[in-house]
């Protein structure tokens, strides 16, 4: 089912993409003048950077949902860690710079009466302890989620509505102030990083850029798992759980490692996603935006990476498209894009892309496996 | 301040020397100075005409007529004109040369003391108890006489104890003997609550140290017993929030349990039922304001039909297609719920739609100081009407037997004849349309938006999941836990951080036994 070289042509497609995105949004927008046709507007730079962090992840989504079977409606709370962590730099970077312009506290802090920052605030000042913790604690929940349930052997349905659970209640915990994260407001008005403003046009080009290279290593990082031995064994447990725990493969611990290597890249996506658009607030934990990430990965096409990530930027333009032509059509199109996509497009857009034989061949498998579970 | 006592002896006396005539008291009445007025007031309280209270309220508004001489009149709200000797309507024209009594801030409390002797005497017991009450929270020594003679008079049991207690509590506030004191506060700690608890609390540094001890004591049984109360209210409230529950999890009990169908767009179904009921009653208000009362009544059956009608359709259109794929099932009904969501919100608008509730569902019940309000009770007993009437459906019915085949053996139900594609749409129908019965009762406490749904489905799933899924004695175990352990966790952790903890311990729940409470057995558990 899945190609045994690294990258293959559609990778490569892929990757020159890409790498051609990374040479011309930039571009257009940096060296063209304002008035030139083709210019990209400063404003739609990071629009699209914010669309590269959501194809990363539906590619982490992917990873664990078309190769392992673990449909995980909670991704986006790692998502959300990631972005918390680099938020919480952020708002040290801000200094003195704030309303209440105190040097030691940001600004929801001396509201909140408190007198010193919390233990869990100290050393994000220092960008590599940040950039850590986006790996670490997404990467750490996963773990310790996962080490529970896979190896309870919780699965199917019941992982997905606990994966909802968690996040759901991630989203009522970071709702509270006394959690010291900026409570309903989130995290916001962040001023720069490394020392420069996060609104200029070079940071802005500069994140895209990095958006872009981060999407490519994910995708590597995928295909490598993927196409190794190991991803074989993951395909297998999606396709027959019990047969492959009978051969011998210690199911759980294949199911933990590529779960928390997703959350990782999850928690990356956000990271980059907090800069761009400029605030990290509680509603990101929220389950409907995991279910959406599903549903971008389920568009693309389920187990073809390159569809995930594709998926992700075509529904996110349809919504920037649709949300400000025809706000009340918006949920109608992504309600009827669910419905469509399950019952008429198992395989996605990729699946239409490749050839229509294949996809029978597909469908028809699909059939024969999903017959004897009635 | 003289004056007043000098009334209130009058007040008491009144039992034994009726007071002056009755045109006595009206020319009194109808004085120019307010001490004249003032003892006319406390005469009129003690006169026994039994339009002396109305005529009393009257005089605070300046509907109360008197001129030298002449009968006293008052006027109703209503602007009829009654002759306060006789309690008749006045002939018209006869209230020609009257004047209002003259109030100023002393008649007015004159006035309301008298009011307050009044009930005291009155021939209504709850209204008597309410005086005892008002006697008690006020505990002004001046009415001690007036209660005295209440309390001589009095038959009643409870109301009896009540004026008891408020004497007691005057007494503490006098400086009685000590025995009497510690007398007093025996008595007022038999009331338990939070009014004996501060008057205790309140009693002056300088009370003798026996009635400081018998205080103290008393304090301490009060708080014991309002803390246990608290727990006994936690878990009232906990079983009102489990109903709630079971109400809107018993019908994903049947899609998800019984069905194995992963139904997102469940919450959307419960959110149709309350604006069915929105629509109901909107239609009544228009064509039938009579029938208001029984709104609900006739909303019940039409949210059923109209919850169980699109769940129908959902099934023959979407769900059929994907059995043997819930993963698939989960996305689609997912996409469905923000379709109807959407679709609420561009027919009806974003905000909040008033759905009223019907005067037999307002107000509240008082059980031993438990406060629980009627909507409350009233849905917890429609929760456990609807589980039974489900249990009776599925154990007792042609329907439901044919359900249970389908449900435990597809291909064997198939062969013996049981059209199983027609199963499975009743069967779904059956579960949309108990959602909509409970977005009914949903609609008596929460706000009916487009978002309705969205603030149940989690916590649905959480009921189905823990209390075992294909198990309906299951969901209502599991209902009932989930609500009285969220609520007692709620004193400790807050709100918010009980609801998380609760969250957190099903998920390890779920770790420990992934099939729920009471997980089904048997070789079709794996399907």
């Amino acid at each position: 089912m899945t190609s045994t070289r690294l990258i293959d042509f559609k990778g490569y497609v892929f990757l020159a993409v890409l790498v051609a995105a990374v040479v011309i949004v930039p571009g257009l927008n940096l060296l063209l003048p304002a008035d030139n046709p083709f210019h990209i507007p400063s404003y739609l730079v990071p629009l699209l950077g914010k669309y590269l962090t959501y194809a990363l992840l539906a590619l982490a989504v992917d990873l664990v949902w078309g190769y392992c079977g673990i449909l995980s409606l909670g991704h986006g709370a790692f998502f959300a860690l990631g972005g918390y962590a680099i938020g919480m730099h952020l708002m040290r970077e801000i200094g003195p710079r704030g309303v209440y312009a105190n040097p030691e506290l940001p600004d929801f802090m001396v509201f909140l009466n408190l007198k010193e920052l919390p233990v869990w605030w100290w050393g994000f000042d220092f960008f590599p302890y940040a950039a850590l913790m986006v790996l670490l604690v997404p990467g750490a929940l996963a773990f310790v989620f996962g080490w529970f349930a896979f190896r309870s052997r919780v699965t199917g349905v019941y992982l997905s509505i606990i994966t909802q659970a968690l996040t759901f209640a991630l989203l009522l915990a970071f709702f509270r102030n006394d959690m010291i994260m900026g409570g309903n407001n989130g995290l916001t008005d962040f001023k720069d990083i490394f020392g420069i403003p996060l609104q200029t046009q070079g940071m802005r080009a500069s994140l895209f850029a990095l958006s872009a290279l981060a999407l490519g290593l994910g995708y590597l990082l995928c295909r490598y798992i993927v196409t190794s031995n190991f991803g074989k064994v993951l395909v297998a447990v999606r396709d027959q759980e019990s047969r492959t725990r009978f051969l011998g493969y210690k199911v759980e611990n294949y199911k933990l490692v590529v779960w928390v290597i997703s959350a990782m890249m999850a928690g990356v996506a956000g990271a980059l996603y907090v800069p761009q658009v400029g605030i990290i607030n509680p509603g990101e934990f929220s389950p409907a935006n995991s279910i959406e990430a599903v549903i971008w990965v389920a568009v693309g096409g389920r187990g073809t990476l390159v569809g995930a990530a594709l998926g992700a930027v075509l529904v996110n333009f349809a919504k920037t498209w649709l949300t400000g032509a025809f706000p009340e059509l918006w949920l109608f199109a992504l309600g009827g894009l669910f419905v469509v996509v399950t019952l008429f497009l198992p395989k996605g857009i990729m699946g239409l892309i490749g050839s229509m034989d294949s996809v029978k061949a597909w469908t028809t498998r699909r059939r024969a496996v999903a017959k004897p579970a009635e | 301040m003289t004056l007043l006592r000098i009334l209130l002896c009058l007040v008491a006396l009144a039992g034994v020397a009726r007071a002056a005539e009755p045109q006595a008291i009206f020319d009194r009445l109808a004085s120019t100075k307010y001490d004249d007025i003032e003892a006319g007031v406390g005469d009129l309280a003690t006169s026994g005409l039994p339009a002396a209270a109305d005529a009393l309220s009257a005089a605070l508004d300046g509907r109360l007529l008197v001129a030298p001489g002449k009968p006293a009149l008052f006027k109703t709200p209503m602007g009829t004109t009654i002759d306060v000797a006789t309690n008749a309507p006045a002939a018209a024209g006869a209230d020609a040369g009257l004047k209002p009594v003259r109030v100023n801030n002393r008649i007015r409390r004159a006035v309301a003391t008298a009011i307050g002797t009044l009930t005291l005497m009155s021939p209504d017991a709850r209204a008597r108890l309410r005086a005892a009450e008002s006697v008690f929270r006020g505990r002004d020594p001046e009415t001690l006489p007036a209660l005295d003679k209440a309390l001589a008079a009095e038959k009643d049991e409870r109301v009896l104890a009540a004026m008891r207690r408020a004497k007691a509590a005057i007494t503490l506030t006098t400086d009685a003997p000590e025995a009497d004191k510690v007398a007093a506060v025996g008595l007022v700690a038999e009331r338990g609550d939070q009014d004996g608890l501060v008057l205790l609390r309140g009693l002056s540094e300088t009370a003798p140290a026996a009635v400081k001890s018998a205080a103290a004591s008393a304090i301490q049984a009060i708080e014991t017993r309002q803390a246990m109360l608290a727990r006994v209210q936690d878990v009232a409230y906990g079983v009102s929030l489990g109903s709630v529950l079971l109400l809107a999890a018993v019908g994903l009990a049947i899609t998800f349990g019984v069905m194995g169908v992963i139904n997102m767009a469940h919450g959307e179904m419960v959110m149709l039922g309350a604006y069915t009921t929105y629509l109901v009653q909107d239609l009544l208000r228009t064509f039938a304001p009579g029938l208001m009362e029984g709104s609900l009544a006739i909303a019940v059956p039409a949210a059923f039909l109209v919850a169980g009608a699109v769940g129908v359709a959902i099934e023959r259109l979407v769900i059929r297609h994907l059995y043997g794929r819930p993963l698939e099932t989960l996305l689609a009904t997912f996409g469905i719920s923000l379709m109807l969501q959407q679709a609420v919100r561009s027919i009806f608008g974003p905000s909040n739609r008033e759905v009223s509730t019907p005067d037999w569902l307002s107000g509240s019940l008082d059980l031993f100081g438990l406060t629980l309000t009627w909507n409350r009770v009233a849905i917890v007993l429609f929760a456990l009407a609807v589980f039974f009437a489900l249990q009776l459906v599925l154990k007792k019915t042609t329907l439901g037997l044919q359900v249970r085949a389908v449900t435990q053996n597809r291909r064997m139900a198939s062969s013996m004849g049981i059209r199983t594609d027609r199963i499975d749409a009743l069967t779904f129908g059956l579960g949309s349309g108990v959602a909509g019965m409970a977005g009914v009762a949903l609609s008596q406490i929460d706000n009916v938006s487009p978002n309705l749904g969205q603030g149940y489905i989690i916590d649905s799933f959480m009921v189905v999941v823990f209390g075992g899924v294909g198990n309906l004695w299951g969901t209502l175990v599991g209902a009932l836990t989930i609500g009285v352990a969220n609520k007692l966790l709620e004193p400790f952790a807050g709100a918010v951080l009980g609801k998380i903890i609760l969250l957190v311990m099903i998920i390890l729940f779920i770790q420990k036994r992934p099939r729920g409470l009471f997980a089904l057995k048997g070789r079709f558990v794996d399907a």
